[in-house]
């Protein structure tokens, strides 16, 4: 049986509860065991632009408090899990920084030795259960549903320390969407950014590059788009709906987190993935399924 | 008569106070919500909303809020046992002090006719609930000064609030131990309650109070004949027992009383027992006249921010009630620490050791601030930073056991704080989401204005960027520069840059402008030719930097392996520490 450190950073026990809604319930389908860690903070990745070193030692703690318990961690987010990576690739080749953090880390006595590997949902679906095995949980697949993935920068790029899939051309979230039934579009924005961390800083032009991601995905044919990020997802969603009051996209494309789409496709109840969570309707993808 | 004068005194202090205090919540203004509304506004609100919650199905709520978290406690449970231990103990044992021992007159002797405070069950009572207060407290200190709950600060006021407890309950053992050793009370009960003139008989039953109930007399001293003690018991069971128990049953009095022994006949000839009542009943009046000053006040604070917490809603409530109950919860935090630490970025505050960034602390400042205290500039600079490093992660909303709405706090008052003077750079960072999803609910008027005001700061700071009169001298190297840039691992990378493009060419920021070098003034392969040639004013002072969506575009397309990315956030955090040294 897999187990993992469930890492959720902030948005998501804020903000974006259905992901992890939905994410224990199909991971708990899957027999992943999933252990919280109270102690677990901020990542850091907010704080990256002003004081790297701090952030650092946001990565580090979090990092130390899988270690001190043997378990990998297990991220949902994928700004967390790109500054979570990145600092244990900072740590793993340079010894004086890793002294100098755990000089830190002792204060609160943790150390990080660099045993804690850090891993998205979408690569502990993809690689370590794997399409075969998901396959055999669907009870009720998708039919002539188009889906837009949407990867998301962090995880990706960049990819000589994320490890996470080629970077220019992935196939892990198509393959994931392919699974559950369902047709992943080809779309030429679909490795672009969310828009989202601009939000709050420069509003139009992060809302103008959301408002072309989401263009560009229905002209392609998509119904939904499917996102495996909280940030990504607050962006297509609730940001989404307050561009369409705002007059700054037509497009109506909602979007469904991946395990909610993945979870559909497993006879999950719409209720365990937290389908109405989502401030723009997705209970209309049920007409795509065949049971 | 003194009793009288400060009773009155304290309970007339204590109104005015309770008046005074609960006035604030009306006036005060904490943040942008519910502003403009008068005085007068914000109390009708308030009675509008308790009349509709009170003829509502609201009610419900508000019953199982008063049982589950006010009088049970149990939001204190669900995070901290041991504290909810201690809480109960403090507050159960001397709520029940306050009812049978305190008001006795007025309750107690209501509910049992045969009330006597030196009857049982009553006299162990007393000390039961003494114990539980004294065992709470105790608790409290262990955790504050010995267990040392991370980030779990003292601040007078919390030292004030064990002092207090502490000095009301010692006094009162000590006065009832040194009752118990006192001959002139002894006299003084005989004399009342007695009626006994035999001197033979009176010196037996001394003798019987020596002996068991740890009287010290200047002229009887044990050890005693078993007849003598035998009359004594007789007198006693005949005069004294129908109205007083063994004053072993009061075992803490009791115990202070042995205690006292060896200097209880120095201590009676001094008055030590009216020196002891005192203390106590004087700590008693200066605790209950302090209070609506004092940290003990969230007994009341504490329990209306619960209430409120179980019925209002910051979508759906009068907005002049959620600027009515900021104010109100500001009093209602009594500084536990708990949402301090749960923080998720209490990270910042352990590496640079600004304790504002902690909620606890933060929320103490507001209150200074809602109060029109004047914050000295570095503590507003602090609380500046304090209010935009915050991810909104919700957590210290959730624990607080007080049911305070922090998240909303946070939300109307880094706008109050925003529009003045001294926006933290932070605010160019993903910690402003939050304030961008929330945009909406935000007076329009004011939104962009800190950030305005950081891209002005950032342009007088690094004017050559605009400048494109002023010719730019390239030699001398600015060789400090270069090798501070260089110097942080993939800042060395820019000097593989061969100008290509590539990194503005598959830059979505870049792509999204049709004249980009208008809106974020020079593109990412100019800063990194900046940066070659050690133009530190350009490298550092390009909007680009804070147009970055760290997608890593640039950085994945550079055919050379410069870290584009990586160099634009190191460039970033040498702007940061550039501009808060020269601000």
């Amino acid at each position: 049986m897999m187990k993992f450190a469930l890492f959720l950073g902030c948005n998501i026990p804020a903000r974006v509860q259905h992901y992890a809604l939905s994410a224990r319930a199909v991971l708990a389908r899957l027999q992943v065991d999933l252990v919280d860690i109270r102690e677990f903070t901020c990542c850091g990745y907010p704080m990256r632009n002003t004081d790297q070193k701090t952030a650092l030692l946001f990565s580090a703690r979090n990092l130390a408090l899988a270690e001190s318990r043997d378990l990998d961690l297990l991220t949902l987010c994928q700004c967390c899990f790109g500054t979570l990576k990145k600092a244990a690739h900072l740590l793993e080749k340079d010894a004086s920084l890793k002294e100098e953090v755990n000089a830190f880390l002792a204060k609160e006595k943790l150390a990080y030795e660099g045993k804690t590997r850090v891993k998205h949902l979408l690569a502990v679906l993809h690689e370590d259960i794997g399409p075969a095995a998901l396959k055999a949980q669907i009870q009720g697949a998708f039919k002539k549903l188009k889906i837009a993935a949407h990867y998301g920068c962090h995880a990706l790029r960049p990819s000589d320390v994320m490890q996470f899939d080629d970077p220019v051309s992935p196939g892990i979230l198509d393959a994931l969407v392919a699974v559950t039934g369902a047709k992943s579009v080809d779309w030429s924005q679909k490795l672009e950014c969310c828009g989202a961390p601009l939000l709050g800083v420069n509003d139009d032009l992060s809302m103008k590059l959301t408002a072309g991601k989401l263009a560009d995905a229905k002209a392609s044919g998509a119904r939904f788009l499917t996102v495996a990020c909280p940030w990504c997802q607050l962006q297509f969603d609730g940001v989404q709906s307050r561009m369409e009051t705002e007059g700054r996209t037509d497009a109506d494309l909602p979007s469904i987190l991946y395990p909610q789409l993945l979870g559909l496709a497993m006879g999950l109840s719409e209720r365990a993935l937290g389908l109405s969570m989502n401030v723009k309707d997705i209970h209309g993808v049920n007409a795509f399924r065949v049971e | 008569m003194v009793f009288s004068v400060a009773l009155y005194l304290s309970l007339a202090l204590f109104a005015i106070g309770t008046v005074v205090k609960i006035s604030t919540w009306f006036t005060r203004k904490v943040g942008v919500f519910g502003r403009h509304f008068t005085t007068a506004q914000r109390v009708g609100g308030a009675l509008k909303g308790i009349f509709g919650v009170v003829f509502s199905a609201k009610i419900a709520a508000l019953l199982r809020a008063l049982i589950l978290d006010v009088l049970l406690q149990m939001r204190i449970a669900k995070e901290d046992r041991l504290r909810w231990v201690m809480h109960l103990l403090i507050y159960g044992g001397f709520m029940l002090l306050l009812l049978m021992h305190a008001l006795e007159d007025h309750i107690t002797a209501k509910l049992f006719s045969d009330y006597y405070s030196t009857l049982n069950p009553f006299l162990t009572l007393r000390d039961i609930f003494g114990l539980m207060v004294m065992v709470g407290v105790a608790i409290a200190v262990y955790r504050r000064f010995i267990l040392r709950v991370p980030r779990m600060m003292t601040r007078p006021m919390d030292h004030y609030a064990i002092v207090i407890v502490a000095v009301i309950l010692l006094s009162g053992v000590l006065l009832e131990g040194a009752k118990m050793t006192s001959h002139s009370e002894f006299i003084r009960m005989v004399e009342d309650y007695a009626g006994m003139d035999d001197e033979e008989e009176i010196k037996a039953l001394e003798s019987y109070w020596v002996a068991e109930y740890g009287l010290v007399s200047p002229t009887v001293k044990g050890p005693f004949e078993a007849g003598i003690l035998e009359k004594g018991y007789e007198a006693h069971e005949s005069n004294c027992a129908d109205c007083h128990a063994p004053n072993a049953s009061a075992f803490m009095g009791y115990t202070a009383a042995k205690i006292l022994a060896p200097v209880a006949a120095g201590l009676d000839r001094a008055n030590g027992v009216t020196v002891f009542w005192y203390i106590h009943i004087l700590a008693c009046f200066f605790g209950l006249a302090y209070l609506p000053f004092s940290k003990m006040f969230h007994i009341v604070s504490s329990s209306v921010s619960l209430l409120a917490n179980a019925v209002m809603d910051p979508e759906t409530s009068l907005p002049e009630n959620i600027a009515t109950r900021q104010a109100m919860e500001l009093d209602a935090c009594m500084h536990c620490g708990t949402c301090s630490l749960r923080c998720s970025v209490s990270v910042a505050y352990e590496a640079n050791g600004n304790a504002m960034v902690l909620p606890a602390e933060k929320l103490a400042a507001l209150k200074a601030y809602a109060a029109d205290k004047a914050l000295s500039p570095k503590a507003w600079a602090a609380l500046g930073e304090g209010i935009v490093l915050c991810t909104n992660c919700d957590r210290c909303t959730v624990v607080c056991p007080a049911g305070i709405n922090l998240r909303e706090l946070w939300l109307s008052a880094r706008e109050a704080i925003l529009s003045k003077d001294g926006v933290p750079l932070l605010m160019l960072s993903p910690f402003s989401l939050f304030r961008g999803l929330n945009r909406h609910r935000l007076p329009a008027r004011g939104y962009e204005r800190p950030l305005k005001a950081l891209r002005q700061a950032m342009a007088d700071a690094f004017p050559l960027v605009r400048d494109t009169e002023t010719r730019i001298p390239v030699t001398p190297v600015d060789k400090d520069f270069k090798t501070e840039a260089a110097g942080t691992g993939p800042g060395s990378t820019f000097a593989y840059c061969f100008s290509c493009e590539n990194c503005t060419t598959v830059c979505p920021v870049v792509e999204a402008y049709d004249n980009p070098q208008d809106a974020v003034g020079l593109l990412p392969h100019q800063i990194m030719r900046s940066l070659g040639l050690g133009l530190k004013d350009l490298a550092l002072g390009a909007p680009m930097l804070w147009n970055c969506l760290t997608c890593y575009q640039c950085q994945e397309h550079c055919p050379q392996g410069v870290k584009v990315t990586d160099v634009l956030y190191e460039l970033k955090n040498m702007a940061a520490k550039e501009t808060a040294a020269g601000s």
